[in-house]
């Protein structure tokens, strides 16, 4: 028995996709030449799928201070956080991102990935009950498998359909309710405080994934729960420095009083090497800088509306009315349509992210662009104009 | 074995979603006789959650694979509610 053999379905699928000049799952950027631009194939080409919201992959104190913790500390620390793995660096960052959150406790992970994993698997214990929002990340469904607890699904962003669940369950059992502020693939926001409200009538804790917003919603950047004023119904934030923060790493903060015990039992905490003191460096500078960056979050912001008000007026599909994230997503009709205009966008020289199932909710094929604090506004109609010409040369009706 | 009463239910929640139009029984599965992919199946549990008023908790749902294994389980939860 080949063990292989179960995947033959996904390989068909992908061999049936008309990929002629290139594969969105083999992409190679040859040259980084800033947070917007880069080399592939050969072809100069404007990043517009990075995830990079604040474009602080290149922000100057943030490459200084890591090439600082090189010479200083070494390359990498070979050790877990609970063993030789933690420098006064990590305490330092985990200090300025509680600061950054105003709250008391900050436990950071090695990837965002796994702080969702080391907080979900750890709190979910044996008699308790997780209830996820049916969109949520993988991070969050495979946090849950590693759990020992019950876990419920609602309908994405429907409170309603929420608490007729919470209502069926035991009024006195351990509850975790996990949602995220912005959701990954089509950029929509939470309900985030009619969410937390209702969970909190029926006394669950909270867990609030800010991934996709910490840097640009809220006065201070801490995400969408900020901006609707109901941190106070937030107990445990989960945050990656893969997105805004431009390097890799994740974060949980919270203001429990036990919360350190987490150290002590959350297994994606304990089991693997500690960030390299360059990354550990740079996080913290970016996190600094962030919290000054008041311009750069308005010039997103403005980048966003431009981007989304543009290709609606072009007749593109969106899938939010406005624009409530950096992330802009366009609904393709189908496989073939999604594969052809990816590909002829990129040969148009702009790379946006190809989302499709199972990534994708519903079995949606889209166009996925995140733009970046650092795309100047020529740029955003740069990447608007590529669309259109881009629908034209492969046959996309557009609807305006 | 389920009762015919879980059974006519569910068949009920499941006739708008069966486009082939498979004669519905108790040894009928999901994925390979009714062809439903995983976004159809996750409507139709959340519908089976409703109209039972119970949880189907999604650690449950790769053991159910026929309409009988989802009628038994909606029976052992609805018991034990009770």
């Amino acid at each position: 028995m080949d063990l292989l053999d179960k995947f033959d379905a996904t390989v068909a699928l992908r061999e049936s996709l008309p990929f002629e000049k290139a594969d969105p799952f083999k992409v190679v950027m040859d040259k980084i030449i800033s947070e917007t631009e880069a080399i592939i194939a050969g072809r100069h080409t404007i990043l517009a799928g990075t995830n990079n919201y604040m474009g602080m992959t290149f922000n100057e104190s943030s490459l200084a201070a890591a090439k600082q913790a090189i010479d200083d500390f070494g390359t990498g620390t070979t050790g877990s956080r609970v063993l030789n793995g933690t420098y006064g660096s990590h305490k330092a960052l985990e200090q300025t991102i509680a600061d950054f959150y105003g709250m008391d406790h900050c436990m950071v992970f090695s990837t965002g990935y796994q702080a969702n994993l080391g907080m979900i698997s750890a709190l979910g214990g044996k008699d308790d009950f997780i209830i996820i929002d049916a969109d949520s990340h993988a991070s969050i469904y495979d946090g849950c498998k590693m759990s020992d607890a019950t876990i419920v699904r609602f309908k994405h962003n429907d409170v309603e359909n929420m608490e007729r669940r919470l209502k069926r369950l035991p009024e006195d059992a351990g509850k975790l309710i996990v949602i995220e502020g912005i959701y990954s693939m089509l950029g929509d926001a939470a309900p985030v405080k009619e969410l937390l409200e209702v969970a909190k009538k029926y006394g669950c804790m909270t867990l609030v994934d800010e991934a996709h917003s910490m840097g640009f919603s809220g006065e201070n950047g801490r995400g969408v729960a900020e901006e609707l004023g109901v941190e106070h119904l937030v107990d445990f934030y989960v945050g990656t420095f893969s997105k805004s923060v431009g390097t890799v790493g994740g974060f949980a903060v919270s203001n429990h009083p036990k919360f350190d015990v987490l150290r002590f039992v959350s297994r994606p905490y304990i089991f693997t090497a500690s960030l390299p003191p360059s990354v550990v460096a740079s996080a913290t500078a970016s996190i600094e800088a962030i919290k000054r960056s008041g311009n750069r979050r308005a010039h997103l912001w403005e980048n966003a509306r431009q981007l989304h008000t543009g290709l609606k007026t072009a007749g593109f599909k969106m899938c939010t009315e406005k624009a409530e994230s950096p992330i802009i997503a366009v609904h393709l009709p189908d496989p073939m349509m999604g594969t052809k205009f990816w590909e002829q966008l990129l040969l148009e020289g702009v790379y946006v992210n190809m989302a499709a199932p199972p990534a994708t909710p519903a079995g949606m094929f889209l166009m996925r662009v995140s733009v970046c604090a650092q795309h100047t506004s020529e740029q955003i109609d740069e990447i608007i104009k590529r669309f259109k010409t881009t629908a034209e040369k492969v046959g996309l009706e557009l609807t305006a | 074995m389920a009762k015919a009463e879980t059974l006519e239910t569910i068949y009920a929640l499941i006739t708008p979603l069966n486009k082939k139009g498979v004669k519905l029984a108790p040894e009928v599965t999901f994925a390979g006789d009714l062809e439903l992919d995983s976004l159809t199946v996750m409507d139709l549990v959340a519908d089976i959650e409703d109209e039972f008023d119970i949880i189907l908790p999604l650690n449950l749902l790769p053991d159910l694979e026929t309409i009988e294994h989802v009628a038994d389980a909606v029976e052992k939860i609805v018991s034990e509610g009770n």
